[in-house]
């Protein structure tokens, strides 16, 4: 056992770490750090960034035009990212819908979509969940009906997480009502632009539009944009969704969270002290980066596991999904209590990056706090969605453990 | 003992029952969070007619002399609604100050204002960066001439922006964190050199930063004896949070409801999910967490008002630490269990997830009234 970095890989932190200084534009990097609202040419201009350097999609394969990085060094990429403050890589493409193109998808799809995704030109966003159709995620009704040289789709999606920004959408569809319910499942990919589709925009708990509703009414889908086999989307689902789910430890997010606690703890005052003095405070910090520690080398235990016996992700990934959205959780629960009485504020304005602090507010209230309380409120869903906490547990009990 | 309201209490409790479910319901209290001060004017109203705004005031000043525990049937109805008006600032809070350390002079100059719905009152005490800590007040109020001029900055003042009369705590001696020398006046919203912030809070009230700026006051301005204002402050703060405790065991049993009937309504799998045995656990927990919630909430109320000053301390910080817990716990399942539907504006869960969580964080969170009753042990056994 060698919990070391290799020399390689430390010289690899640091060219990662080089680049980062140089990369981040300073407004997003700003935005990031101060938790203010990031546009959605800030997200995909910084996938544009990437890419030019070559560092586009860390874990693709090089013939897809990827790095084929190590789960080490796409674990040190990913905390470099956090450490600098650069904006998320959107999922939805490059995580989600692109290892399943590479599976399963026709060499047109192949070689249409996956260099779009890599160059940050076109947005994904995922339509899997419905009204009726949420952990039983079988139970989907959205349908498709051949005509011609097209499916025609009628139905809703919902939860869609930011397909306001979106130009495409892949979408599991029902083709066919017969046999069991996860038999009757395809997987489409459906052009945002297309006649037909509306989006209503779904308000979430801290006030932000971050989620929609999607209809589609008689939308016509290419025939040509049906993954793989007709009927045979269940599979595609699931092989995603562990692949969504690998990502769910976030780590390097978990880090900078935690960093931020800490300067926050040792800023706020409680008593004429730091907060972070206070014992009772500071022993909650600590319990969270043990944790941390521990989901650390978890995930990098999990993950290499994979890769070592060249094997896609399996039901292991169900624990880094519940110990990666427990401690985001409570990480954001302490940032709000170290807030104390500047918790309760809800300035909507101060989540736009122009925004200064009035002079009342300006010498307690740190600049750091507006999107606090609202993080905590949001990151509930982290333990709902990708599979909710509970569908996890179910996952462990009956797949790992054999319950 | 008995632990059920009285006959009276219970009428009280219907009364207010019929009134939310016409005048009061989730959509009507969205328009009134769009009203000038973020609340509904005629509701204010309607609680001055029903006796509300003078319930635990004396009776020669137009209130009721109610109970602490009369005051926990109101704030119960009123977790139950996510009441937007300023009741527990206006009136327990600052009316409960005023019976308690005001002249009868003073009194009679103001409490008949509010028991009538005319005169609203708000507290400005907090101002640390943050912190709880009711001594550590650097605001000063120095004697000059006939008067008082006040200066400093007050954060977090809760209601501050719909508040006629402000009670304002500042300094007359020593420096902050000392425990004597706080003395509590009373400034009108327009008294020369005070600025407000006004803003919007997470749960859906209002309240602002103010600074004084040599506001000149005159001498009967003064409420109580100068310099001795802060165990009254720390009195009328615990009936708040005694308060806080009512409205929190409301919000999180109308959200244990809410809960219960999604289990059995919403459908996966084929069946409501209320047939998977871990939500199951998890509802019997939160049922637990609620009955337990209740209890320290009528610890709270019956304390409230306890003339030692040691024990009723302690008491209620056990109470609003406790509560703090059991509203999170209630608070963050009720939303774990909606699913996507618990964490979104349009449905009532997630308002009540957010009123439970600045419950918490008002006053004082779970740790710091946890402290106190932690702290209190050490001096009981010395
Ligand atoms: C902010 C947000 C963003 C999202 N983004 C997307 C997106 O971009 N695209 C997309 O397709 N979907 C998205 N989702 C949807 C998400 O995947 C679903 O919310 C999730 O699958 C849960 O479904 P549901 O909301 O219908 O809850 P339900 O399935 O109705 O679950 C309700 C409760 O029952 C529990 N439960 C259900 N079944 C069982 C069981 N068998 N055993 C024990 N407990 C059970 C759940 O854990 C939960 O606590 C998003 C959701 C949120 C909140």
């Amino acid at each position: 056992m060698d919990l070391n970095y290799t020399p390689e890989e430390e010289a690899f932190r640091q060219e990662i770490r080089a680049f980062l200084a140089a990369a981040v534009p300073p407004d997003v990097r700003e935005k990031v750090r101060l938790g203010r609202r990031l546009t959605r040419e800030d997200m995909l201009g910084w996938q544009r960034i990437l890419h030019a350097r070559g560092f586009g999609a860390g874990t693709w394969p090089q013939r897809f035009g990827g790095c084929g990085w190590s789960v080490v060094q796409q674990h040190v990429f990913e905390e470099e990212c956090a450490a600098a403050c650069a904006p998320p890589q959107i999922p939805f493409g490059l995580r989600m819908v692109a290892p399943v193109l590479m599976a399963f998808g026709s060499p047109t799809q192949q070689q249409y979509h996956l260099p779009r995704i890599i160059a940050g030109e076109d947005w994904w966003c995922q339509g899997y969940s419905e009204p009726g159709a949420g952990s039983d995620l079988a139970s989907l009704r959205t349908g498709a009906a051949r005509g011609g040289d097209h499916y025609v789709v009628n139905g809703q999606k919902t939860w869609n997480t930011l397909g306001q920004y979106a130009d495409w959408i892949f979408c599991l569809v029902r083709t066919s009502q017969e046999g069991k319910a996860q038999n009757g499942i395809s997987f489409l990919l459906i052009d945002m632009r297309t006649t037909g589709i509306s989006v209503r925009p779904i308000i979430t708990v801290e006030g932000e539009h971050e989620i929609n509703d999607i209809f589609f009414q008689d939308v016509r889908v290419p025939l040509a944009n049906l993954v793989g086999e007709e009927n045979k989307g269940w599979t595609y689902a699931k092989f995603l969704l562990n692949h969504e789910r690998t990502n769910n430890a976030g780590v390097g997010i978990c880090k900078r969270s935690l960093a931020q606690l800490k300067q926050l703890a040792a800023r706020q005052q409680r008593g004429g002290r730091p907060l972070l003095e206070n014992v009772r405070f500071r022993d909650r910090i600590a319990r969270l980066e043990m944790e941390l520690m521990a989901l650390e080398i978890t995930n990098l235990r999990v993950l290499s596991a994979f890769a070592r016996d060249n094997r896609p992700p399996g039901a292991e990934v169900s624990a880094l999904k519940i110990k990666g959205s427990e401690l985001i959780q409570d990480l954001a629960e302490l940032k709000m209590h170290a807030l104390g009485m500047d918790a309760l504020p809800y300035l909507r304005e101060a989540l736009d990056p122009q925004w200064q602090a009035p002079a009342l507010l300006a010498d307690h209230y740190p600049p750091e706090a507006p999107p606090l309380t609202g993080q905590y409120f949001n990151q509930r869903k982290t333990s709902i969605y990708a599979g909710s906490n509970e569908i996890q547990r179910n996952i462990i009990a009956k797949m790992i453990l054999g319950l | 003992m008995d632990f059920r309201y009285s006959d009276e209490q219970l009428g009280l409790q219907e009364t207010l029952q019929r009134f939310i479910a016409r005048d009061y319901t989730f959509e009507q209290r969205r328009t009134f969070m769009q009203g000038a001060h973020g609340y509904s004017e005629a509701a204010w109203q309607q609680y001055a007619e029903l006796g509300l705004l003078g319930l635990p005031l004396p009776e020669q000043y137009g209130g009721l002399g109610g109970s602490a525990t009369d005051v926990m049937v109101v704030m119960e109805q009123f977790g139950r609604a996510l009441m937007l008006e300023p009741y527990l600032t206006c009136v327990v809070l600052c009316g409960g100050l005023l019976r308690d350390l005001a002249s009868p002079a003073q009194c009679a100059q103001v409490l008949p204002g509010v028991c009538e719905g005319k005169t609203k009152l708000a507290l400005a005490a907090h101002e640390s960066r943050g912190g709880y800590d009711l001594a550590a007040i650097a605001t000063v109020a120095q004697r000059e001439r006939s008067g008082w001029v006040v200066s400093g900055r007050k954060h977090v003042v809760l209601d501050a922006p719909g508040a006629d009369l402000f009670l304002v705590a500042a300094r007359t001696a020593g420096s902050p964190g000392d425990e004597s020398g706080i003395s509590l006046f009373l400034v009108a919203k327009d008294a020369a050199g005070l600025v407000m912030e006004p803003y919007a809070t997470q749960s859906g009230s209002r309240a602002a930063d103010l600074a004084f700026e040599r506001v000149t006051l005159p001498a009967q301005a003064l409420i109580g004896t100068a310099g001795a204002a802060l165990p009254a402050i720390e009195r009328a703060v615990d009936e708040a949070c005694a308060a806080l405790c009512a409205e929190a065991l409301g919000a999180a049993a109308a959200l244990n409801e809410a809960t219960l009937a999604y289990l059995k309504s919403r459908k996966q799998f084929g069946v409501p999910i209320g047939m998977f045995q871990a939500l199951q656990h998890r509802m019997a927990d939160m049922y637990v967490a609620e009955e337990q919630l209740r209890s320290m909430a009528i610890v709270a109320a019956a304390h409230a008002r306890e003339a030692d000053a040691a024990v009723r301390t302690r008491t209620v910080a056990a109470a609003k630490a406790y509560v703090g817990g059991a509203a999170r716990f209630i608070g963050q399942q009720a939303v774990q269990l909606h699913g996507g539907m618990g964490v979104v504006d349009e449905h009532i869960v997630s308002h009540y997830f957010k009123r439970l969580s600045m419950i918490e964080m008002s006053f004082g969170d779970s740790d710091h009234f946890l402290a106190r009753f932690s702290d209190s042990l050490l001096a009981a056994s010395s």
